[in-house]
């Protein structure tokens, strides 16, 4: 049991690093392909070779962040497997396709036209080139989509079977799959904080530039095109934001109070905008009181999760014991269904192996009542429904403040740009520098929302990360989870040096 | 509309599997091309022309093994599963050699990249060495087997506290990585020759070209008999109780005298590629050699799972041995995937015209010392 807990908590400390890792260079491609190619229609365009020349030099530091990116993110992909060989062949018949197609659809198109766009600038015509830089800034954004469609069903598993004969989920309905609100609503929100992230990152720099008094036309017309292209998008975000949110409330309500730290379930519930939450021991004993200081927007969060100010919102409490008037049932009730759905099951082959036909369909007849809730049965705890509530609640509001002012950031940086005032404003200059990292933090908060929010879940209610893993001594996912974090470290540390230096160096030529 | 069988579907995607797995054994000449950088460049402007000339198509090797590994988890989860969440640690080990490869291009020439580059550039070579021979070790255990057990639930659990590493031990599976290893440096010496316009490479291309023909073809004959004679595991398809057959392979090349005729046309058009390159100086050797490397290997990978053949044996209860039919997805999203398979052609269409866009022109010492952006 024991084994077990290490077993699965090393893979899951795994996979977290490989995804934060990879999280730290996703984002900015996402968004900095965007910029480039922007910039390189205004130069095919205009005809003006200083902006060939200055798509040139973000195009060079969305290299050495691609490539980063594009190394860690393989061993995502082939960990499902490694670490994860129950959840592989649980749900792989509906979560292998959508990673095929974006291997088909998105990263063919991205490496191929990559190597057009970094060396094809004297090969081929500039409709063309410009033509495969639009087309890596798509396939980037296509890759997103598929990966996000395959992790939004695993937060909401849509357009599915449970085959008992072969024990493991199987696909009906491929569209289900891929409209499933879920997933489209994370691509939108994922997709617009890359936008948003890399929009910062081309501000900061050249922020830097203008601090140093360098670069300074570069710097002024990068802003312009970055800080328009970070407003804009920072509105999507807000929207796709409040979207996401409202799909969590509808499909995970114990991630909505965990983000929330809501533990008594309330009507006309507010949002906590800033607040310190108390030990989990002091709010078990008083849940109605869970912070030590709060400042709350009534309302919102009713409004937020259902539409309506007056709405009810379930609390951690509720869900975990159980509300009879608001019809919410305990988590002790479900696992005590899912245990008899697992024995039916687990009947069910034996008596179909054994030829009893009439005995395994009635143990056929049991799973099918209870199979909804079938993930419940392998839960130790009621309590082990919840996730941590201390580091959901926390990221969540550093996510969100930090995405509140970046937009007030663009907007004033946009503002100064125009009338051609920004390099006089020493403060709001280095401010912009400063914030830069504060785009990273926030996109990592981000993907722990996400992540942690849903534990113990690997698929919503029907698999838990327990179950998941691959059948494996915990000494190799030690070994493997130390080697992956100096490597990563070390080229981390590389890609920041490198980074600096060619930010140093400035664009070459032109300027 | 139409009526196909999923038996139909799995034989597709077999096919489909195979066709990844030796399109991208074709593009490991990439990785060949990375253990020969000091063979072939012995000053720094000749190491910088080969990189910057594979440095042009790592992506696409890397995609294709990506996709080799999202079509298996598509197509054959059960498989995914097994061998990857059993030999943990030869897989590990592989993706280990794939991630340096990626950072090593872009970092190795720039400016404060921490660990200098001759480390970037060992890295290359560990990739190119390390990594592809696992890989072909890897391969060589769908012939050979492995140490798994799977239970009703489908459920699988590696028997050997080694995790995969046991492979290592199969002669078999060593020769299989060495001939990747090779071809692999065979098909780098056709590229870069097709590829580079610089007569000092050139010339020291065709020794390369012979010592690793010559290095390569006795693993080969070893891996390919070896493969057909043996005994393989075979399933009945009512029962699906799994037995052995005697040299099963060859029974199936010989019950498809179309794959036969391919494979044997296929290895004299391979040996003939090298022949043209040595003798007749013929730069466009790589185009023979990639048909006839991507035609040898989908046979000899399709070969095994057809015909009621065990593609992954178990070596600790016969009965847990996949095929074909136990360890695909179902009817449904095979049939999904199928219809998006359709694209293939285009993808394969693009990338074509892109590579023959920039290829046209040979790269020169010259074009990469200009080239704002070079590796």
């Amino acid at each position: 049991m024991e084994n077990e807990l290490a077993l699965v908590d090393w893979s899951r400390a795994q996979f977290a690093l490989t995804a934060l890792y990879h999280w730290l260079f996703v984002p900015l491609t996402l968004g900095l392909t965007f910029i480039v190619a922007i910039m390189e229609t205004i130069y095919v365009k205009t005809g003006d070779v200083w902006w060939k020349n200055t798509t040139k030099f973000w195009m060079g530091l969305l290299a050495i962040n691609f490539a980063i990116g594009l190394a860690t993110g393989i061993i995502m992909e082939f960990e499902f497997g490694t670490n994860w060989s129950n959840y592989s062949w649980i749900v792989g018949d509906i979560f292998g396709a959508p990673l095929a197609i974006e291997g088909l659809m998105a990263f063919f198109m991205e490496s191929t036209f990559f190597a057009v766009m970094f060396f094809g600038w004297d090969k081929v015509s500039k409709g063309m080139h410009l033509t495969s830089t639009w087309l890596v800034a798509l396939g980037s954004n296509l890759s997103a989509l598929w990966i996000l469609v395959a992790n939004g069903w695993m937060q909401h598993p849509v357009g599915m079977k449970f085959n008992p004969d072969t024990a493991r989920n199987e696909m009906e309905n491929f569209w289900e799959v891929l409209f499933n609100p879920n997933g489209v609503s994370k691509f939108l929100h994922t997709i617009s904080s890359g936008y948003v992230l890399a929009s910062l990152f081309v501000i900061g720099i050249s922020a830097w530039y203008l601090l140093k008094k360098r670069e300074v036309l570069f710097a002024k017309r990068s802003i312009i095109v970055a800080a328009s292209f970070g407003f804009l998008t920072s509105l999507f975000l807000l929207v796709s934001g409040d979207t996401s949110a409202y799909n969590v409330a509808q499909n995970q309500p114990m991630k909505l109070a965990a983000m929330e730290g809501l533990y008594h379930g309330e009507g006309k519930a507010g949002i906590v905008a800033l607040g310190v939450l108390k030990p989990e021991e002091e709010i078990l004993k008083d849940p109605k009181n869970p912070f030590y200081f709060d400042i709350e927007i009534p309302n919102a969060l009713s409004f937020l999760a259902h539409h309506s100010t007056s709405a009810y919102v379930p609390g951690i409490n509720d869900m975990v014991y159980g509300n009879d008037e608001h019809g919410i049932e305990s988590v002790a009730s479900k696992m005590q269904k899912g245990k008899l759905a697992v024995q039916a099951l687990t009947d069910y082959k034996k008596f179909k192996k054994e030829g009893k036909d009439e005995k395994a369909q009635t143990a056929l007849k049991t799973f099918e009542k209870y199979q909804h809730v079938m993930g419940y049965g392998y839960l130790k705890e009621p309590r082990d429904a919840v996730p941590d509530v201390p580091i959901v609640f926390y990221s969540f509001h550093i996510m969100v403040s930090l995405g509140t002012w970046f937009l007030l950031l663009f907007i004033v940086v946009l503002y100064f740009s125009m009338i051609n005032e920004i390099e006089n404003k020493r403060l709001l200059l280095i401010l912009t520098v400063l914030t830069l990292p504060m785009g990273y933090v926030a996109q990592e908060a981000g993907w722990i929302v996400a992540e942690v929010g849903r534990q113990p879940w690997a698929i919503q209610d029907m698999l838990p990360v327990g179950m998941a893993t691959s059948n494996i001594s915990t000494t190799s996912v030690q070994i493997t989870f130390w080697l992956f974090a100096v490597l990563f470290t070390a080229l981390l540390l590389a890609e920041i040096k490198i980074m600096l230096k060619q930010i140093k160096i400035g664009p070459e030529g032109g300027h | 509309m139409f009526d196909i069988s999923l038996y139909s579907f799995q034989v597709y995607w077999w096919f489909i599997v195979s066709l990844l797995g030796a399109l991208f054994v074709f593009m490991t000449f990439v990785q060949g091309g990375q253990t020969l950088l000091y063979t072939l460049g012995k000053t720094e402007d000749e190491r910088s022309l080969i990189i910057g000339s594979l440095g042009r198509k790592w992506e696409l090797t890397f995609t294709t093994l990506v996709m080799f590994g999202g079509a298996i988890f598509a197509a054959f989860p059960l498989f995914y599963a097994v061998s990857f969440g059993g030999a943990y640690y030869v897989w590990m080990a592989i993706l280990f050699a794939f991630i340096i490869q990626a950072v090593s291009y872009e970092y190795r020439r720039k400016p404060d990249n921490v660990y200098g580059e001759r480390f970037y550039e060992t890295l290359l070579f560990i990739n190119g060495s390390l990594g592809i021979f696992l890989i072909g070790v890897a391969l060589g255990t769908l012939y050979t087997g492995g140490n798994f057990i799977v239970n009703e639930m489908n459920l699988s659990k590696w028997t050997q506290h080694s995790y995969g590493l046991e492979a290592l031990l199969h002669p078999f599976n060593l020769a299989f990585g060495f001939m990747l290893f090779f071809v692999s440096r065979i098909g780098a010496s056709l590229y870069l020759y097709n590829n580079l316009n610089n007569q000092e490479v050139a010339s020291r291309l065709f020794k390369t070209l012979k010592i690793n023909t010559i290095l390569f073809l006795p693993f080969f004959l070893y891996v390919l008999f070896y493969m057909l004679l043996k005994d393989t595991y075979i399933y009945d398809s009512t029962s699906k109780v799994v037995t052995v057959e005697s040299m099963k392979l060859l029974h199936t090349l010989l019950d498809n005298p179309l794959l036969l005729v391919l494979l044997i046309m296929s290895i004299f058009v391979f040996l003939y590629s090298i022949f043209i390159a040595l003798f007749q100086k013929n730069q466009k050797a790589i185009w023979y050699y990639g048909f006839s490397v991507i035609t040898i290997v989908t046979i000899l990978l399709f070969i095994v799972g057809i015909e009621h053949t065990i593609f992954y044996p178990s070596l600790s209860n016969m009965q847990s041995s996949l095929h074909i039919e136990n360890a695909s997805g179902s009817y449904y999203t095979l049939s999904v995937m199928s219809v998006v398979s359709l694209l293939v052609p285009v993808v394969v269409g693009y990338i074509f015209m892109v590579w023959r866009s920039m290829d046209k022109t040979k790269i020169t010492i010259e074009e990469i010392k200009s080239d704002h952006h070079h590796y």
